[in-house]
């Protein structure tokens, strides 16, 4: 007599097991799946082969190393028209990295202010900065950074009116910023000689302010010392560079933008189509950082702050020990999606003219050398690579002040 | 009796009930505790009134001041110098001549009431998704809207939409068929290949047929080029987020799913939708689809829009309904096993009904998202609001006019955005109560 513990006699292997048997049918279904892709794969790769040749063009990449002769005007590394392909292109990577991580650090700190400030308990303060959000939230990006523009090219004085014995616009800041509508005009650094040891002792003393902030995190761990290391921190900051600028016989010194002629010269020139993009992007994505600061700081309940101050914390404790490490955990999530869409998005440079990736590889470049397939492709592959590094140099963050459960 | 005489001083009447103090009522206390509660709240009080001073002075002369009849930029300022003397003012007029363009692109103007009346029945079609007061019944306009959305849009006869239509239904007929012989997978098949002969070889004959015959409900076509303005984005944004909700789900699915095939394909396709901007898969729509698609076949360029941002808006959605799919309980998967249910019953019947309620909001969101990057399509010589504000501005007419046509975009936008997200918020709210 067979129970029904027995399992089923061994009747070897039938076909319809391929889809009625549950061991079976995940092969069967990923078998499917792989064909299926690789039957669209084989069906888009053949067509395209099929139109270029129709159109007599290969795939090939060695326009790269051909000469670029455009020129681009913003530039980190030297670049000029005689250069290949591949360095207009790196120049515009290194413009997109530029202002993608200029636009991340002002979005931040934009964010975190109105973020703040929207939970004050000032009330108009807090109403001017819920019309801030709301107005940059539901507005496309693509208008403000246009916005932006208009106001820095219409809006601003041209150079012309900074001339003359009684001139109508004046330089700020102590004649050492020119805000015009070619652009604004700061100070640039010029390095003279000894100025690497000024830098060199720059970096040493972030080293000892990281070394520090060990050292006062294992004492306070072994004997519940609290250092007052936010000064001390402040003073390895300052102090020694300074101290080395001056024994050295001030080797860094500025350069002063200058009106000479129609235009400014000398300084660093901020081209306004860079401020536009840069100050737009910061504001756009700045109204949802400070949303998500402001849910950040919500989320942690009220009982948190009460049981810290129950336990004699003083409020400035209470905030750094109690009620941030665990609002970070909130908000580093959604805050690393921000910066992923905001270095997506400054490939809208392209409205403004600022030479990004998009404008020299996706633009000019494939623009004059009629390979839209190849520079797309790149360009794609380019834009993925940076994403993922953002996303996972910031999870590295997210996981070090994750809560270590067990 | 002597403990009373030992106290020096006793009531006798009770006094007289007084008002509270002046600054403990009323308007005085609200503004000693939200206004001047201590020196940095009164610092940022006064720097709050300066702002507030300071961008009203500079722009509401300039907003309420604006001419509102004018043919020309010219003609504006002669009206404002006659009438302020300088022109730092508004020029409206710019609005009132260019309202419908703005509004409808360059659709024939004898035409407006059809799109007009594709937005209504857009609005009456959306009420019953997102309110769950309206008549169940409303679902049938629903499911209608997306073939009279063609037809009203781009015109031609009604048989064409209702073959499509006709498609679809056969699809269902057929599924419904084998599905009760048979496992899901099979008559899913069933259905795909009867829809896609029907499509492929009946369906054009058919059409031909009774266009020659009988055009029932002819109107006049237009051609995609002539669509613009505010319209163009409804209708990209509508259709990218209808059309990505199906793909959305089914790469959610496959996401999850333990397959690892499938798996990789679905993280694979999301996450590379994910990290590239928008601009460069419209690019691709608009350079490079006619590469992958067979020689011969031209689309025009906003039906390969519509296509590259389907694609786009379906790996967001596919993350968004896997919060949905996190967010429910195990003991619902695990329900839906015991009752004996298969794969796809459980995911019908079980699993889906809650996980897509659930991510309502998230879906509202990506389509604010998506609905703000509609602007970019300008870069691809479609021509959106602000593609029509250069066009605009590039006319001697108005040259060199900025702010009117931006602040009234703007508003067109965030009228729409903040409606939106208003309701998301709301809905969240809704649904958390249900959970606890």
């Amino acid at each position: 007599m067979t129970t029904a513990t027995d399992s089923p006699q061994d009747q070897g292997f039938r076909l319809s097991q391929l889809i009625y048997d549950t061991r079976y049918r995940a092969i069967t279904i990923q078998v499917i799946a792989m064909i299926a892709f690789m039957l669209i794969a084989a069906f888009l790769i053949r067509n395209t082969i099929i139109n270029l040749s129709a159109l007599g063009k290969d795939i090939d990449f060695g326009f790269l190393f051909n000469r670029a002769a455009y020129d681009i005007n913003q530039k980190i590394i030297p670049y000029s028209s005689d250069d290949p392909h591949w360095r207009a292109t790196l120049v515009g990577l290194l413009n997109t990295l530029l202002i993608a991580l200029l636009g991340c650090i002002l979005a931040t700190i934009i964010g975190v202010i109105a973020g703040v400030l929207r939970l004050s308990k000032n009330w108009l303060t807090a109403k001017i900065m819920t019309f801030y959000v709301e107005s940059f939230r539901n507005i496309p990006v693509l208008l403000w950074i246009l916005a932006f523009m208009a106001v820095l090219s219409e809006a601003l004085p041209t150079p012309r009116a900074f001339r003359g014995e009684t001139p109508s616009a004046s330089m700020w800041l102590w004649d050492s910023v020119a805000v015009t509508n070619r652009g604004t005009y700061v100070p640039s650094p010029i390095w003279g000689e000894g100025s690497v040891f000024v830098v060199i002792t720059f970096l040493l003393s972030l080293l000892g302010i990281w070394a520090f902030g060990k050292y006062a995190k294992r004492r306070f761990e072994a004997t519940g010392d609290i250092l007052p290391s936010f000064w001390i921190k402040l003073a390895i900051f300052f102090v020694p560079t300074v101290l080395v600028y001056f024994l050295l016989g001030r080797p860094v010194t500025l350069s002063y933008p200058e009106l000479k002629g129609f235009n400014f010269s000398g300084g660093l020139h901020m081209r306004n189509s860079m401020l536009a993009l840069w100050l737009a992007l910061s504001f756009y994505t700045g109204s949802f950082i400070a949303e998500i600061v402001r849910s950040g700081i919500l989320a942690i309940s009220k009982g948190q702050t009460e049981a810290a101050f129950a336990l004699g914390l003083r409020p400035s404790r209470t905030m750094n020990l109690v009620i941030l490490p665990q609002a970070l955990r909130v908000i580093i999530p959604p805050l690393i999606s921000q910066y992923l869409n905001l270095t997506k998005n400054s490939s809208l440079a392209l409205a403004v003219g600022y030479m990004d990736l998009r404008s020299t590889l996706g633009g000019t470049t494939l623009n004059t050398t009629g390979r839209e397939l190849e520079c797309m492709l790149l360009m794609m592959l380019i834009y993925l690579i940076v994403s993922l590094f953002i996303s996972s140099g910031m999870n590295v963050y997210n996981k070090s002040v994750k809560l270590k459960e067990r | 009796m002597s403990t009373t005489k030992s106290l020096s001083y006793v009531r006798k009447e009770i006094l007289e009930q007084q008002p509270a103090p002046r600054s403990q009522v009323g308007f005085t206390r609200w503004v000693r505790e939200n206004l001047f509660s201590g020196w940095f709240n009164s610092i940022l009080t006064l720097v709050s009134i300066f702002v507030i001073y300071k961008v009203a002075a500079a722009a509401l002369p300039w907003l309420l001041g604006g001419v509102w009849d004018a043919s020309s930029l010219e003609e504006c300022r002669a009206v404002l110098n006659e009438r302020f003397g300088n022109t730092h003012y508004a020029c409206w007029a710019v609005i009132t001549e260019r309202w419908n363009q703005l509004l409808y692109g360059f659709y024939p103007d004898t035409e407006y009431w059809r799109a007009n009346l594709a937005f209504f029945l857009m609005l009456a079609s959306l009420a019953p998704v997102l309110f769950d007061k309206i008549p169940r019944k409303m679902l049938y306009l629903t499911m209608a809207f997306p073939f009279l959305l063609v037809w009203l849009v781009w015109g031609g006869t009604l048989w064409g939409v209702i073959s499509v239509a006709a498609g679809f239904v056969l699809g269902g007929v057929a599924f419904k068929l084998v599905d009760r012989y048979g496992s899901m997978a099979l008559s899913a098949i069933a259905a795909v290949v009867v829809a896609a002969i029907w499509w492929l070889f009946i369906s054009p004959s058919v059409v031909d047929g009774l266009n020659a015959f009988l055009p029932f409900g002819h109107l006049q076509e237009v051609q995609s080029r002539d669509l613009g303005g505010f319209m163009i984005c409804v209708i990209i944004g509508i259709s990218g987020i209808a059309l990505s909700l199906p793909i959305g789900i089914v790469l959610a699915l496959g996401r999850q799913s333990d397959l690892f095939v499938v798996k990789t394909i679905c993280v694979g396709f999301i996450e590379f939708i994910r990290g590239v901007p928008l601009i460069t898969l419209l690019f691709t729509a608009s350079l490079l689809l006619n590469y992958f698609l067979p020689p011969g076949t031209a689309f025009d360029l906003t039906l390969r829009v519509i296509i590259m941002v389907t694609l786009f808006s379906s790996a967001y959605m596919a993350e968004v309904i896997r919060g949905g799919l996190a967010a429910l309980p195990k003991g619902q998967y695990e329900a839906a096993d015991a009752l004996g249910l298969d794969y796809w019953k459980a995911q019908r019947l079980v699993i889906m009904p809650q996980a897509l309620k659930i991510s309502i909001p998230g879906i509202v969101n990506t389509f604010i998202g998506l609905f703000k990057d509609t602007t970019l399509v300008m870069f691809i010589g479609i021509y959106d609001m602000l593609g029509l504000s250069n066009a605009i501005r590039a006319n001697s007419a108005w040259n060199g006019i900025y702010w009117e046509l931006f602040i009234f975009i703007g508003l067109v936008f965030w009228i729409c955005c903040f409606a939106m997200s208003r309701y998301s918020q709301w809905l969240e709210r809704k649904l958390r109560t249900d959970h606890r």
